[in-house]
């Protein structure tokens, strides 16, 4: 164990750096440089001791780790409470590596405002951090609407010509889920009369309360995977974000839907989460079809990426509620995946972007003659995120299915149809883009990857080849937890009491309809 | 040993790939080949160790496990080495054949720039090949299965600036993506089942099975039937058996070298191997081998049609692979694996031979395929041309070459299982043998006799290739010569060293009764054979005005064979034109009705409102009193309300309104 507070360290070692920014003064140039370096210093600094937590970490324990709890609200008992355990402790390590990868990215691409830039990043990685990290549900909530600020305004201020409606859209769809679920977190409040998310764990809820909370719950996380049919804020975020903007928006927001459905949905409401599951695996199922076949048409590289992404979000709603341990480790490992995947593929995207200010796939063609290491690294990641084995792509992707497969083998089989269309998608991407004749100049033109590039890129490379691997050293780590999840969900659904069982939600569920 | 027989050639490709520019192109040319003839002299003493090893080799059958893959609950998935009987002849054949090809390219490509990637890229190929025969469990085989399509995405795309290379290699690897999507969902069954994909534990396990039922799709089926036709979808992708064989012949976009060892040798019968590797899974699934005997017979019989009228010289013998797959299967599907082994290994030389000698063709005529442009050059390419010869009769399956071995086994097979089914592929394999007998002399005859149809300097300029591409011609040779003669005893005789390894029920031995069926059904195919082949020397050599007089006559089944039956044209109308008009349907119905009702009928509305709201902003303070009194009242008569409610307030109330909205 650890015996300082690292987790807070953490979560606020980013503002810190925010701080270092805001005293620094001299002509713009000066200022945009060293922020830049607070900025990475900062960002480095905090994944090296992330990395530190990540080796002190008891892999064999289920158990939250490196706890610390504070009174924080002590009349209304809301605690600062936070620490980890094998579901949240990657997703930590993601945000810390994907962040210092971003103001990497930005170095030269970023040059209107850079200061505030940094510290909208720093900002953003201390929201993401605390999100994973939370175990007080106000503490969540607050951290998991706070990434929205910081990304509005990276959006907002730095993104394309549409910015300002990508922005609010981004802004209107996540916040009207949030209202509701800040709603259902009040109601739980006042039911169990705590707001400590393991207390919440383990005090079960009625059964027709809990639909109504899953719901809620549901309207926010759904929005921030994001599930068919509220994808589509998704595409229009990532076309106008800048790059980095665009990577931690794939590698690391994403995510906390997902997370949110493993730390709140399927623990605190198991009997919603039994009877709305098959819904949610059919509305995963139509966005992997939908959302590849609405790639396989795309003539902007960026929506493509986007499209496909909430494609392999399918994957992992689809894992996460078929409750099995493969569906959930699965999904776990799909999102990490993903993470790191859909970052670099983005991150290749801004190579080719920075050079010829275009993301239309048709302007480029026959890269790899004049950037032959460029289409190495991109053909990898192509791959991975085609779902080779040998890649982390496969593993998450595989494991999803299978525990899909378990629970109903309709749903399996029609998910399952997304290998054949996701490799569709990106083969026609790659094959336009690098391979063909090179019919544009320009695009003839550019420049291989320079060391910037290589430095960011190549890590995540490794990494892609790495977790597809030997992706047992994080798979080990996350299995405790994910046992205990689905110990907690199972016992959930053997204790409810006879008789308010599904049949009054159904007719809820009918007169709704009705 | 064994890790070296199969990482040698991982060591090759990464050197050669990541350092090829450093070492040159002879350096890279030397990594990989050195690689792969380690590993193919490793495969040849583990071959003689496990099969004439004798007691001292305890152990053998052997696995040897590198690492943990990945553990899931009750899965569990190690990286390992499975070194059996059908592993290791799988090994010396694809490490043989490679090593062959791999040498042959140094030659073939020499005037090519990226030859580094290209060695590369072959030797990736070989270790995913290799990592596919030695897996001991259903996903490791995945891998290898993935692996070897990967490298053969790069390799039939590998000239990238070509728009034909690039849609074939697409094609390729979507088709087989197809293919894989059934071998995904049949590893996923397979473990639902047994709660396992340890090919020992589910071998073990599948006796056990026969009684068990499993739903699918909605419906009750026999449980293995359903796990094995699964798994046979993906095999029929990757051997191109009808149905899912599209890719094959537009995979001839890549360079001659990767048709032969890729798309003859060894990746195409994969499939064959999982069939015959599972078959302690197949023989309790009675329907699931009808299925693969009759598909089998089929595509033996339709490639053979496709293959007599075709004129790219690649794409002939590519229609030959297919048909000669189709063998394969049919006899995997009376339950002669042995045979089908036996026949994917004589293939395996006969077939990597004619491919290398269309490639030293075609090298010769300056890059000509098309036979129409050839003709009359057999006294300037005179090994070649004698080597193709060899290879050709091995194919139609004149005695003593080691075709004849093989194919007359299966033939035999087919007609000693008694069943319509094994009937009828019998007699579908007896018309392909005509068939394929005629098409290797249409070959022959085209390529090399008659008078010359190519232009003078083409002609003229025709050349022998040099020794590097013509000694591993020869080795091949040899195998096509002999491998029947020697190989006949230990895959189908009386001393078949199979063991364990190919499970076969008693009442399904029909390589033992194959030794035993009539002698008319043992003389047929070889009748057969040279009826073909004088077929093909009256059309071809002696009245070559009458392939055109027969095309005239028989002009709407022509149409059909020489234009492939139409499957491209269906698939495409099928699946390619549906998809992109659904993704483009769906991209605009995102536009309009998801934001249209969504975000953005959200803001409309908004503005309305707002627009709305700002009439109340009026000014006149008695209005706004008036609002606040409304105000005022409703929030006390909601707090009364909720008092008598009682305790649980908001989500009962909730549940009521909404409950008495729905009546």
């Amino acid at each position: 164990m650890i015996d300082f507070a690292i987790l807070s360290l953490l979560i606020f070692l980013p503002l810190v750096g925010v701080a270092f920014i805001l005293l620094i003064r001299g002509d713009e140039n000066r200022v945009a440089r060293n922020s830049r370096y607070v900025a990475l210093y900062t960002t480095i600094f905090t994944f090296i001791l992330s990395i530190y937590m990540l080796i002190k970490f008891d892999g064999t324990s289920a158990e939250f780790q490196f706890v610390e709890k504070h009174d924080w609200l002590p009349s209304l008992g809301i605690q600062y409470h936070v620490g980890v355990d094998g579901i949240s402790l990657f997703f930590v390590i993601l945000a810390t590596l994907l962040t210092p990868i971003c103001i990497l990215a930005s170095w030269n691409s970023i040059k209107m405002r850079v200061k505030e830039y940094m510290i909208a990043f720093l900002v953003l990685e201390t929201f993401m951090i605390g999100t994973f990290c939370a175990l007080d549900a106000v503490l969540f909530y607050v951290f998991f609407e706070g990434v929205l600020i910081p990304m509005f305004i990276i959006i907002g201020v730095w993104g394309g010509p549409r910015r300002i409606y990508s922005a609010f859209k981004l802004f209107l769809y996540t916040l009207l889920g949030s209202v509701l679920m800040l709603v259902a977190l009040l109601a739980l409040y006042l039911e169990v009369g705590s707001s400590d998310i393991p207390t919440l764990m383990a005090s079960p809820v009625a059964q027709n309360m809990q639909i109504w909370l899953w719901l809620a719950f549901f309207a926010s996380f759904a929005v921030k995977m994001p599930m068919w049919p509220v994808h589509t804020w998704l595409p229009d975020a990532h076309v106008e974000a800048p790059t980095a903007g665009s990577v931690i928006l794939a590698g690391v927001l994403l995510k906390m839907g997902g997370y949110g459905f493993l730390r709140f949905s399927l623990p605190m409401f198991p009997e919603a989460t039994e009877f709305f599951a098959p819904m949610v695996m059919w509305l995963s199922v139509i966005a992997i079809i939908y959302t590849s076949l609405v790639a396989l048409v795309q003539e902007d590289m960026k929506k493509l990426i986007a499209y496909s992404s909430v494609a392999h979000m399918g994957f992992v709603t689809l894992g996460i509620f078929s409750a099995t341990t493969q569906g959930v480790e699965g999904g776990i490992f799909q999102m990490l995946s993903h993470g790191i995947i859909s970052a670099a593929l983005f991150l290749c995207v801004g190579v080719v972007y920075d050079r010829l200010h275009t993301r239309e796939i048709s302007r480029y063609g026959g890269l790899v003659k004049n950037m032959p290491k460029y289409a190495t690294v991109f053909m990898i990641l192509m791959l991975g995120s085609v779902g080779l084995p040998g890649t982390s792509g496969f593993v998450g992707e595989f494991l999803t299915l299978m525990g899909a497969f378990q629970v109903d083998t309709v749903v399996a089989v029609f998910a399952t149809t997304g290998v054949v269309l996701g490799a569709a998608y990106m083969l026609v991407l790659y094959r336009r883009v690098v391979f063909g004749t090179q019919k544009n100049d320009d695009a003839a033109a550019m420049k291989d990857m320079n060391k910037l590039e290589y430095s960011y890129l190549i890590p995540l490379v490794l990494l892609v080849l790495w977790l597809g691997i030997a992706p047992s050293y994080v798979m080990d780590k996350v299995a405790p937890s994910v046992e205990k999840l689905i110990g907690q969900y199972e016992s959930g659904l053997k204790a409810k009491p006879e008789g308010t069982d599904l049949a009054t939600a159904k007719q809820i569920k009918i007169g709704n309809a009705e | 040993m064994e890790i070296v027989a199969v990482f040698a050639p991982l060591v090759g490709f990464l050197l050669a790939f990541l350092f090829g520019k450093n070492m040159g192109d002879k350096g890279a040319q030397f990594v990989t080949c050195s690689g792969i003839i380690v590993a193919a002299i490793c495969s040849c003493i583990l071959f003689i160790e496990v099969l004439f090893g004798g007691a001292d080799h305890a152990g053998d059958p052997r696995t040897i496990t590198l690492m943990t893959w990945f553990n899931s609950g009750t899965l569990a998935v190690d990286w390992a080495l499975r070194i059996d009987q059908l592993s290791i002849i799988m090994m010396c054949v694809v490490t043989i054949v490679s090593s062959c090809v791999h040498v042959y390219s140094v030659g073939y490509m020499s005037h090519d720039k990226n030859k580094a990637r290209f060695m590369s890229y072959l030797s990736l190929f070989s270790f995913a090949m290799l990592m596919l025969v030695t897996s001991d469990n259903l996903i490791q085989l995945f891998f290898g299965w993935e692996g070897v399509g990967v490298a053969s995405y790069l390799l039939i795309g590998f000239w990238n600036h070509k728009d034909s290379a690039n849609a074939a290699s697409i094609k390729a690897f979507l088709v087989n993506r197809v293919g894989d999507f059934g071998l995904a969902l049949g590893i996923f069954a397979t473990f639902f089942l047994f709660g396992t994909v340890q090919l020992d534990e589910l071998f073990a396990a599948a006796p056990d099975a026969t009684e068990r039922m499993m739903n699918f799709f909605g419906f009750e089926f026999h449980a293995l039937t359903v796990v094995c036709l699964l798994l046979f979808m993906g095999a029929m992708g990757k051997s191109a058996q009808l149905g899912l064989h599209t890719w094959l012949p537009d995979a001839m976009e890549g360079p001659t070298p990767v048709s032969a060892l890729i798309h003859a040798a060894t990746m195409v019968t994969a499939g064959v191997f999982l069939v015959a590797r599972l078959s302690p899974m197949f023989e309790y699934a009675p329907m699931a081998l009808m299925v693969v005997t009759v598909v089998g017979g089929l595509t033996a019989f339709v490639a053979a049609t496709i293959g007599m009228t075709q004129f790219d010289i690649k794409r002939v013998i590519a229609y030959s692979t297919m048909s000669q797959l189709g063998y394969m299967f049919f006899a995997l599907g009376v339950s002669a694996y042995g045979a089908a082994i036996f026949h994917l290994a004589t293939h395996a030389f006969f077939k990597a031979l004619l491919f290398l000698g269309a490639g030293s063709v075609i090298h010769a005529m300056s890059d000509e395929q098309d036979m129409r442009k050839m003709g009359g050059i057999w006294k300037k390419i005179p090994t070649t041309y004698t080597l193709m010869w060899i290879g050709s009769l091995a194919l139609a399956g004149v005695p003593f070459f080691s075709g004849y071995y093989s194919k007359d086994m299966i033939l035999e097979a087919a007609y000693a299982d008694h069943s319509w089914f094994g009937e009828l592929a019998f007699w579908l394999g007896i018309a392909a043998a005509v068939m394929t007998a005629f098409y290797s002399a249409r070959l022959l005859f085209m390529t090399f006799h008659g008078k010359t149809r190519a232009d003078k300097e083409t002609f003229d300029h025709a050349h022998e290739s040099p020794p590097i591409m013509l000694v591993p011609l020869m080795i091949l040779a040899a195998g096509a010569i002999f491998a029947g003669y020697f190989g006949y005893e230990m895959f189908v005789g009386h001393h078949q060293i199979w063991g364990e390894t190919l499970k076969v029920l008693p009442a399904n031995d029909t390589v033992t009764a194959a030794h035993h069926v009539p002698l008319w059904v043992k003389k047929l195919p070889i009748v057969m054979g040279v009826v073909g082949l004088f077929m093909g020397w009256l059309f071809y050599n002696k009245f070559v005005s009458a392939p055109e007089k027969a095309v005239k006559i028989f002009k709407p089944i022509h149409k059909l064979f020489f234009n492939k039956w139409f499957f491209d044209e269906l698939y495409h109308k099928l699946f390619i034109v549906p998809s992109l008009w659904f993704g483009k349907v769906f991209f605009k119905s995102d536009k309009h009705i998801v934001d249209g009702l969504g975000p953005d009928g959200f803001a409309k509305a908004s503005y309305g409102f707002g627009g709305l709201l700002s009439r109340f902003q009026s000014g006149y303070v008695f209005q706004y009193a008036f609002i606040m009194m409304l105000g005022l009242i409703g929030l006390i008569s909601w707090f009364f309300i909720k008092m008598d409610l009682g305790v649980e307030p908001v989500t009962d109330a909730v549940v009521e309104t909404t409950k008495k909205v729905g009546e």
